[in-house]
């Protein structure tokens, strides 16, 4: 399995505060990866500096053997990257069609289209003509997904999918994930639940203050052991 | 009877104008939140830029505006690009600054190059052609004109925002210039493109108003209360409002002069203040 992304000690900055500090990451082709770690380790900057949302130097992102660090956000979507937003974020003067019809701005061809979204998430099929915003919390995230889907990206980037829904929402949007990447997509997911984030994942990465504290394989790796890395505790 | 309604009719064709001038303020605000107080001064420079090509160029009319519409766009793009944009952030104040500057530079450079004369676009005679409907009621071709360019492109800039690639674009910009660019979307384009199809409108209104009045280097600001108060008195939420608001400081203006010259405008102040007072959202305000 040959690198889609690959970082290389990734520093990122919000002015004068260093939020990441040397972050080794890479994702293989078809690989879902987890991002685990307690608020503020930096997961969320992490996501934001590949999409491009904060600046980088060029050779400290390596996208399929292109450097691509610092290039626009804009100009990022468009070579298969796609970040579903943490808090969703969808826009609230557009229905939910709009929202998803946005999503396919940059026009790579692929297998999602409305049709496609709308038979990942019945649901927003009929709602489609309704103000993003005014649907339930679990259905604006399938929104927020479809919308990030509509790129046709290789590369999914989910941020805290899970915040503020109910558990048993949470358990169907993470149910639809095993159907988005069967045709060879690649994911990085961020999750708060630890269990969660293992189950769906192949490999992890427990950040901790701006640092890659442990990694490996998600199946494979102790409690104990990702506890001691998502605190910070010596035991 | 006949009296009500000529004000009524005048009213409107003179709101026309003035709901033209405001469409450009009213899509430069919706989509970058950005209060353009160079917005007349941009007026009064296409009328300039069109005597150029008219009076010194001495293009044909017709081929004049047509470079006009083109000027305007690449001017309005360039602007935005490299200027506004620069000061384009949820602090209203520099962009305040900059427009207002752009303003007072704009102002002088037209008194430098063209002297301080009023002057106005010669269209044979068609500026001074009407038709007589019914007894006292006479409409002037040019506001008629007026009247059916301001609706037609109501209607176009509501179907652009409302059904096209380019709307969703603009609409989603306004809300969270940030996440757009997850879309593909550049927002600092987007912006320039917005005040690009902005400055086309101006252009429309500034060829409209040269052909039916003197203008002078100086008239921006007052150009820019007018748009300033159709785009309050229709509410920010779409471009009938605006339409409506432009209509409404027209017929309120007219009535005035009917009573007494001097006090068509402050009517239309009056009317402006009372509507700030009784209905601060505008008559239209946004629904969603």
């Amino acid at each position: 399995m040959s690198a889609l992304l690959e970082t290389r000690g990734l520093t990122a900055f919000y002015g004068d505060f260093q939020a990441l500090f040397g972050i080794d990451v890479t994702v293989a082709q078809g690989e879902v990866i987890a991002l685990i770690g307690s608020n503020g380790a930096g997961k969320s900057t992490f996501l934001k500096s590949v999409a491009g949302l904060l600046r980088t130097r060029a050779e400290q992102i390596v996208y399929r053997g292109e450097p691509v660090g610092g290039a626009a956000a804009a100009s990022i979507v468009g070579k298969g990257i796609a970040l579903v937003p943490e808090g969703r974020r969808l826009f609230a003067s557009l229905t939910v069609e709009e929202n998803l019809l946005l999503g396919a701005y940059c026009k790579r061809p692929g297998r999602w289209n409305l049709q496609s979204i709308y038979a990942l998430f019945p649901a927003l099929q009929e709602r489609r003509h309704h103000a993003a915003t005014a649907l339930s919390g679990g259905q604006q995230q399938m929104v927020a997904i479809g919308r990030a889907l509509m790129s046709n990206p290789d590369l999914l980037m989910c941020d805290e999918l899970s915040l503020g829904l109910a558990p048993v929402i949470v358990r169907e949007i993470y149910a639809a994930l095993p159907a988005i990447v069967a045709d060879g997509m690649s994911a990085i997911v961020v999750e708060q639940d630890v269990q969660l984030a293992r189950r769906v994942s192949s490999r992890f990465y427990c950040f901790q203050e701006g640092r890659v504290s442990l990694s490996g394989l998600s199946a494979q790796v102790s409690d104990e052991a990702i506890t001691q890395a998502y605190f910070g505790v010596v035991t | 009877m006949n009296t009500l309604i000529n004000i009524i009719v005048q009213g409107v064709l003179l709101g026309a104008l003035y709901g033209l001038f405001a469409m450009g303020q009213s899509l430069v605000f919706g989509v970058m939140r950005l209060t353009n107080t160079a917005h007349g001064d941009f007026i009064v420079l296409l009328v300039f830029v069109l005597f150029a090509l008219t009076g010194f160029a001495h293009l044909p009319l017709a081929v004049a505006l047509i470079l006009l519409l083109g000027i305007a766009f690449g001017a309005g793009y360039a602007v935005q690009y490299a200027i506004l944009n620069r000061v384009s952030s949820r602090d209203p104040l520099p962009s305040l600054i900059v427009t207002f500057g752009l303003s007072i530079v704009i102002q002088n450079v037209l008194q430098q190059v063209f002297s301080a004369d009023p002057r106005s676009v010669a269209t044979g005679s068609f500026e001074s052609q009407s038709i007589t409907v019914a007894p006292g009621i006479t409409l002037g071709y040019l506001p008629l004109v007026t009247l059916a360019a301001t609706v037609v492109l109501a209607f176009a800039m509501q179907w652009l925002f409302g059904r096209t690639p380019l709307g969703r674009a603009f609409r989603a910009t306004s809300d969270d210039r940030e996440i757009v660019q997850l879309m593909g979307v550049s927002y600092r384009r987007t912006y320039a493109l917005a005040m690009g199809i902005a400055f086309v409108l101006i252009a429309v209104a500034a060829a409209l108003y040269s052909m039916r009045t003197a203008v002078s280097p100086t008239d921006g600001p007052a150009l820019l209360l007018y748009a300033f108060e159709a785009v309050i008195i229709g509410g920010m939420g779409s471009f009938w409002g605006t339409f409506l608001g432009g209509m409404a400081l027209g017929i309120a203006q007219q009535a005035g002069f009917y009573f007494d010259p001097g006090w068509g405008i402050w009517l239309g102040h009056i009317v402006f203040l009372a509507v700030l007072v009784i209905r601060p959202q505008g008559l239209l305000p946004k629904t969603a």
